[in-house]
């Protein structure tokens, strides 16, 4: 069969853990990482009579993000079970958000500084709130093939972000992922954090063919299991292949097979259908009885919204707009995360030079940060010092060339750049000694001279290295200057 | 008359007064039940020596002057549905024949802080699924009144227990009837408070939206002190109502003013017993010689009630039993045969050379729940998970749980509208008196009508409440139900007492049988 052009079409469904101190129903703690079966307590394990009660924090927390993704905030919205046989749900359903979610048409703005893709919009279907399941663990070491299950995480908050199918290929499907995260920590919503499973992420991926004319859609399959972005990713680029020449072999189109879950093995590198009796096809959901619905009034969701302060595209916009940042350095910038910002902002008043500020930031600073693993709270120079430095260099007291040196003892040291200037004995050369200096040079270098005269100019460069040995504090290019100057003056 | 044979109100005189301990009153209570449950069976276990102990401490209490609660030495029988950290809660299912629950239910837990002496666990159809009280995994309870016919269900141990005065007071929950009907059958009063008015934490849930706890009492006022000592607002209970418990025995003996009844022409249709018809129809007169004004009123999605409840009930049951799967706590049946039946089934289909039809044999986990929800649950239990399931599941949902959410919006405008126009609605309980034991246990469609007199005020989420107002000529005692508007328990409490004054049907007694 000859090659039939396709797109790659990609919807994901991002569960993001919310970042309450209990979980959704209960007053157990969500802590990660505690004793199996320690955070529990009657009704988060399901104990005949007992009755959940909703953490006004979580629904706050999820009504932030979906103020944040641009989603209408629905008056009313209600609770669902969600029903299905599993030992680490110990209620026999899960509670959930079936046909009146807490939050519905939203949108995220994607873009590439590196110009892959073009800026595009991406849907969010709908936003709800959920309870986690608890979590299976399956001994087989001791060769008993023995089940254990840990109910600590039973309960938790989990909102589902569900986008519509606007992505077209992993490079934005990275994208879309990259950017919520962002917005999430922005909002301090999540701490996002995917090894302790506080986002999980299915996506969902067929083909678009154009055959003959005619449009084509392959069945949707579903990968689940990814734990991390970067296996997102390389799943998606594993799955559009298999998935068209699944479709060479087949021919099956959507509607002329279910939906397929596939799980992504990491180590492999492959995806691998599971067996479909592991898939449900009817939760039998209904409205818990168990719990109020949720009215949210209009004026509720206008607080919420002017609450959530600068947002990542807010703040890419006004550091092009405002600071003259090329969109590149503010995506750097803005990528870092809400305290990098603050730091880089407070570094650009204070030395009223916001591109310099912007490379000393992206730069210096993020490189240290990056070799020391450091947050930068904790880093060594604060935004005032570092102002200094970039000041004390405009204004002439500290030569370009010897700022890394004045840099690294500031951060040695932790002291500011006067006494770093003073440590180093950086002073600021006098243009008449300057002249003295260069004319010694000149009368010592005689064939330098000629060269620059027969119009070498570059062989003046070579008087650079020589005054700086005599004194350490000259300016490079001066020199250079001074040198070309005197030396044809009298031509 | 024995100690036994008073009411609650009368007997916290005699314990306030000193003429009477608790420990006394307790050991009379433990007497009689020694002396005739055995032909009754309204208790699944007294409590003997806990009841002794907290009756005990209670004297002491109030001999050393301290203010005690409202029910301070009062025994209550408890309907074994609500959880109560120090007792085993089976819902007489064989699910949770040993199941010891780590916390106490609210209710429960408001009975201790009342000072309430806890006699002991009572009989119900399994869950709460059931209108005899046959349904129980361990044994039918029989009606004090006559040993061959049912005391009605599904508490019909507390209204046993509190027909033959085992105790003086006892709790029940409603889902459809469970406590009006009981009472009805045995000649106590029975209510079920507003939908929202008793918290349901650590009620072991039949059908959520439904299920409501109530008391049992030989008078209106004793069942004004039960209700009283449990309701309220609980934050554990989401469907809790936040507004204050009025002091219903305060204002119980005050008569309504110029009160107007309303009747339902169909309530008193085909299908009802004669005796039941005239009984109520007497009670209507008394209230009208009493200065009541009698009007008819229109209940016309009434009809439709039993069919609503028989979609929403299971449903809700359906979902909440799926917790009892043999995983975390209570029956599991045994797997090492389980496994074994798993492995000669996989092994027949491998040697008729049928490999796929191997491979659909259950997993063990899945062979697991089958076999202990097989053996776990009564078939009236499973009739109703299926029900639930069926009325659930995809393609059925809209015609069955949707349409019955609608009519039971309906039923409830229905009353709303009534309520414009009269204070109370009066009728049958029952449409006839007790039946026999096993009458209808081949018959589930016809005992799911004996709901049908009670269920709308569980849809619509009212109060109403059952009293005695006479006797069939067998001796059968025949309730009068009143249904009020929501949170109006005060209003039916006073209107039931306005008859109970004006008659005497509420101190009847059945004779039990080896009675002194
Ligand atoms: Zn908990």
């Amino acid at each position: 069969m000859s090659d039939v052009p396709y797109t790659t079409v990609i919807g994901l469904e991002v569960h993001v853990q919310l970042a309450t101190q209990s979980k959704l129903f209960c007053r157990c703690s969500t802590q990660f990482g505690a004793e199996p079966n320690t955070q529990t307590c009657p009704v988060c394990i399901g104990m005949p009579g007992s009755l959940p009660v909703m953490n006004r924090r979580a629904f706050e927390l999820s009504l932030k993000t979906a103020v944040a993704l641009n989603c209408n905030i629905p008056e009313f919205t209600k609770w669902d079970r969600k029903q299905y046989y599993y030992p680490d749900l110990p209620k026999g359903y899960q509670i959930s958000q079936f046909d009146l979610p807490m939050s519905a048409d939203g949108y995220l703005e994607i873009s590439d500084p590196k110009d892959k893709f073009e800026p595009k919009r991406i849907g969010i279907i709908r936003a709800h709130l959920e309870e986690d399941a608890g979590k299976s663990v399956h001994d087989e070491a001791h060769g008993k093939a023995d089940s254990e299950i840990d109910l600590n995480r039973t309960g938790t908050p989990l909102l589902e972000i569900v986008s519509q199918p606007d992505m077209r290929s992993s490079a934005e499907a990275r994208a879309f992922l990259d950017e919520l995260k962002l917005l999430l920590t922005y909002i301090a919503v999540s701490d996002c954090n995917m090894q302790e499973g506080s986002l999980r992420v299915d996506a969902n991926v067929n083909l678009h063919l154009e055959k003959d004319g005619k449009k084509i859609a392959t069945p949707i399959v579903e990968i689940k299991n990814m734990n991390s972005f970067r296996a997102v990713e390389r799943a998606l680029e594993y799955e559009a292949p298999r998935q068209y020449r699944e479709w060479q072999e087949t021919g099956r189109q959507l509607g002329e097979a279910p939906k397929q879950t596939r799980g992504w093995d990491d180590v492999a590198g492959v995806t691998r259908g599971q067996r479909s009796k592991e898939e449900s096809s009817d939760y039998r959901y209904f409205p818990d009885p168990d719990l109020a619905p949720v009215i949210t009034s209009a004026a509720e969701v206008e607080a919420v919204r002017e609450s959530l302060g600068e947002l990542p595209d807010d703040l890419r916009t006004r550091l092009t707009e405002g600071y003259n940042l090329s969109p590149y350095d503010a995506d750097v910038l803005v990528n870092q995360g809400r305290a990098v910002i603050d730091y880089y902002l407070a570094v650009a008043g204070e030395s009223g030079d916001p591109k310099l500020a912007c490379n000393w930031v992206t730069q210096q600073v993020l490189r240290e940060l990056k070799e020391r693993e450091q947050a930068i709270d904790a880093f060594g120079i604060s935004a005032t010092k570092l102002a200094g430095l970039i000041t004390a260099v405009n204004d002439g007291l500290l030569p370009s060339t010897r700022a890394p040196e004045a840099f690294q003892l500031m951060l040695a040291q932790g002291c500011d750049i006067t006494a770093a200037l003073a440590e180093l004995k950086i002073e600021r050369v006098d243009e008449s000694a300057l002249v003295e200096l260069v004319k010694e040079l000149l009368a010592a270098n005689p064939k330098t001279v000629a060269d620059i005269q027969g119009g070498k100019l570059q062989a003046a460069a070579s008087l650079i290295g020589q005054a700086k040995k005599k004194n350490p504090n000259v300016d490079p290019n001066r020199v250079r200057e001074l040198a070309i100057e005197l030396a044809t003056a009298g031509n | 008359m024995s100690i036994v044979d008073r009411p609650a109100s009368e007997l916290r005189k005699s314990l306030a007064s000193g003429e009477l301990t608790s420990v006394e009153l307790t050991q009379a209570c433990l007497d009689r039940i020694v002396a005739h449950d055995q032909s009754i069976g309204a208790f699944l276990r007294v409590d003997g020596e806990r009841a002794l102990e907290q009756a005990k401490s209670v004297d002491k209490r109030r001999a050393a002057g301290e203010k005690l609660g409202p029910l301070a030495g009062i025994p209550v029988a408890v309907k074994d549905v609500l959880c109560d950290s120090q007792a085993i809660t089976t819902c007489a299912s064989r699910m949770l024949a040993e199941f010891r629950p780590p916390y106490d239910s609210t209710v429960v837990a408001r009975l201790k802080q009342a000072d309430a002496v806890l006699l002991g666990r009572t009989n119900m159809d399994e869950f709460a699924m059931g209108g005899s009280t046959e349904n129980s995994a361990f044994q039918p309870t029989r009606n004090p009144w006559d040993t061959t016919r049912t005391p009605g269900g599904s508490s019909g141990g507390s209204a046993a227990a509190v027909a033959a005065r085992f105790a003086p007071l006892a709790i029940g929950t409603d889902t459809g009837g469970s406590i009006r009907q009981p009472a009805g059958l045995c000649g106590i009063v029975g209510m079920k408070p507003t939908y929202g008015r008793v918290s349901r934490y650590g009620l072991v849930a039949f059908a959520s939206s439904l299920d409501q706890v109530g008391p049992f009492a030989t008078t209106t006022e004793d069942a004004a002190l039960l209700l009283e000592a449990v309701a309220g607002h609980d934050p554990r209970d989401s469907t809790s109502i936040n507004r204050p418990t009025p002091a219903y025995t305060e204002s119980i003996n005050k008569p309504l003013a110029g009160l107007k009844l309303g009747i339902v022409p169909e309530h008193f249709g085909a299908g009802l017993d004669p005796e039941v018809s005239t009984a109520v129809k007497s009670a209507i007169e008394v209230y009208k010689s009493l200065g009541a004004e009698v009007k008819e009123v229109a209940l016309p999605h009434g009809k439709y009630g039993v069919a609503a409840y028989y979609v929403i009930a299971p449903s809700e049951a359906s979902s909440n039993l799926a917790r009892y799967d043999g995983v975390h706590y209570g029956f599991r049946a045994d797997q090492s045969s389980a496994l074994a039946d798993l492995a000669a089934e996989r092994q027949a289909f491998v040697a008729a050379g049928n490999a796929a039809a191997a491979d659909n044999v259950d997993s063990p986990l899945v062979r697991m729940y089958r076999s202990t929800r097989e053996a776990g649950f009564g078939p009236e239990v499973k009739r109703r998970i299926m029900l639930g399931a069926y009325a659930l599941s995809a393609g059925y949902y809209d015609a069955y749980y949707l349409k019955a959410l609608k009519v039971r919006r309906l039923i409830r405008r229905d009353f709303d509208e009534a309520f414009k126009q009269v204070d109370l609605i009066v009728g049958p309980v029952t449409a006839g008196p007790a039946f026999k034991l096993g009458e209808m246990v081949d018959d589930p469609l016809a005992m799911y009508l004996v709901d049908l007199y009670t269920v709308s005020a569980n849809l619509a989420g009212i109060p109403a409440i059952s009293l005695p107002c006479g006797m069939t000529k067998a001796g059968l005692p025949i309730g009068l139900q009143l249904q009020g508007p929501p949170l109006e328990e005060d209003r039916l409490l006073r209107g039931a007492r306005m008859f109970e004054a004006a008659t005497d049907w509420h101190t009847k007694q059945p004779t039990l049988a080896g009675a002194k």
